[in-house]
């Protein structure tokens, strides 16, 4: 057994400990957020927070996660008001919106360390993380737009 | 149409014969009358060959060159770099996706090492892993340098982590992250030799003086 936190609740898993994370958490426990791109961390679609940090959890056997908490784009706000959520919306940035969780959840993890980021530092940040609509200039808009609704 | 070749042709034959009298023979070969083996393709020469070289001196500068094989492949300059990002394959192409060293050499806040490698290899994702994977710092770069450049950094306080000589010997010899170099996975070509070899190598090169081969020498 397999215990860890989900966006805030214990779970309790019996799976084979070198299941990706990313199967746990769309395939066990139904949290389809997450999505699948490519499978070997090279396009950021499938990123959630370990314990605040970034891992891409197609790549991250489950047992990584033992006793840690897992943070999905369900549980990155109860209500969809994180202000990247926020900023999302009110910059219109998804297209396809396919690559976009993982694009929020790993800005996420650049606001939660920097709050203020420059343009710099949200290229390096979410150079992994791939939009084949091509969504990143509304990107970068919106986690500027979101540092300063965290302002307000 | 024969003719206007001939020009270039004569060149590059000066150019070869130049480059073929200037040189420097590889210095195992040349030292105390020492004569050693070829290493295999792929392997290291055994430490133990070494002591044929009399002079402790010479025989101190053969073990680094030695070593230094290793040092140079890929599996190991790789994640040496002289900037802030890594590089990957036989050709040292630019880390893809293009991610930064960081503060503390494990990348930023969204793309840091761990938030792709594992503590393993993950042959179906063909994702590089092993425990702490993380990128040399800058003082420790190997890209771009020779052997004796390398060997003055690693002996230096200042650009070997603060490492004595004795605990150079142990990273080589043990350290976990190293160790990948000879087991790096889907197909990868490994370092050569074995980690035990490079550990008894440099064991021996420290125990004979530590000395750093001449400048251009090169394996």
């Amino acid at each position: 057994m397999i215990m860890l936190k989900v966006n805030g609740e214990a779970r309790e898993l019996d799976v084979d400990p070198e299941m990706p994370l990313l199967w746990v958490l769309r395939d066990v426990l139904g949290l389809t957020g997450t999505k699948y791109g490519c499978g070997q961390a090279q396009c950021g679609a499938c990123t959630v927070h370990l314990d605040g940090e970034v891992v891409r959890s197609c790549v991250t056997p489950v047992r990584r996660a033992a006793g840690r908490a897992v943070t999905t784009i369900e549980g990155l706000s109860p209500d969809g008001s994180h202000p990247l959520q926020r900023a999302w919306c009110d910059l219109a940035v998804p297209q396809c919106g396919f690559c976009q969780a993982g694009q929020i959840m790993t800005a996420a993890a650049l606001l939660a360390s920097n709050p203020k980021p420059r343009d710099a530092d949200i290229e390096r940040c979410l150079a992994g993380n791939i939009c084949r609509c091509g969504t990143y200039t509304r990107i970068r808009a919106a986690v500027k737009r979101a540092a300063q609704i965290s302002e307000e | 149409m024969r003719e206007p070749r001939a020009a270039p042709v004569l060149v590059v034959a000066v150019i070869a014969l130049a480059c073929g009298c200037t040189r420097r023979q590889p210095e195992t070969t040349s030292k105390g009358g020492a004569s050693l083996s070829q290493a295999s393709s792929g392997g290291l020469r055994r430490p133990e060959e070494f002591a044929q070289i009399a002079d402790r001196a010479a025989r101190s500068r053969a073990l680094f060159l030695e070593a230094s094989r290793v040092f140079l492949h890929p599996r190991c300059v790789n994640c040496h770099p002289n900037g802030d990002t890594p590089h990957q394959g036989m050709d040292l192409s630019v880390h893809d996706p293009p991610v930064v060293r960081g503060p503390d050499d494990k990348g930023v806040a969204g793309v840091q090492c761990s938030s792709c490698h594992q503590d393993h290899n993950l042959e179906l994702a063909r994702v590089p892993g092993a425990p702490d994977w993380h990128l040399a710092p800058r003082a420790m770069a190997w890209v771009g340098k020779n052997p004796r450049e390398i060997c003055e950094q690693m002996k230096d306080p200042a650009r070997n982590g603060g490492r004595t000589l004795a605990q150079i010997v142990d990273h080589n010899a043990h350290d976990r992250l190293v160790a990948w170099g000879w087991n790096p996975g889907h197909g990868r070509e490994p370092a050569p030799g074995t980690q035990e070899q490079l550990g008894q190598l440099v064991a021996d090169w420290v125990a004979s003086g530590a000395e750093c081969p001449n400048e251009g020498a090169t394996p």
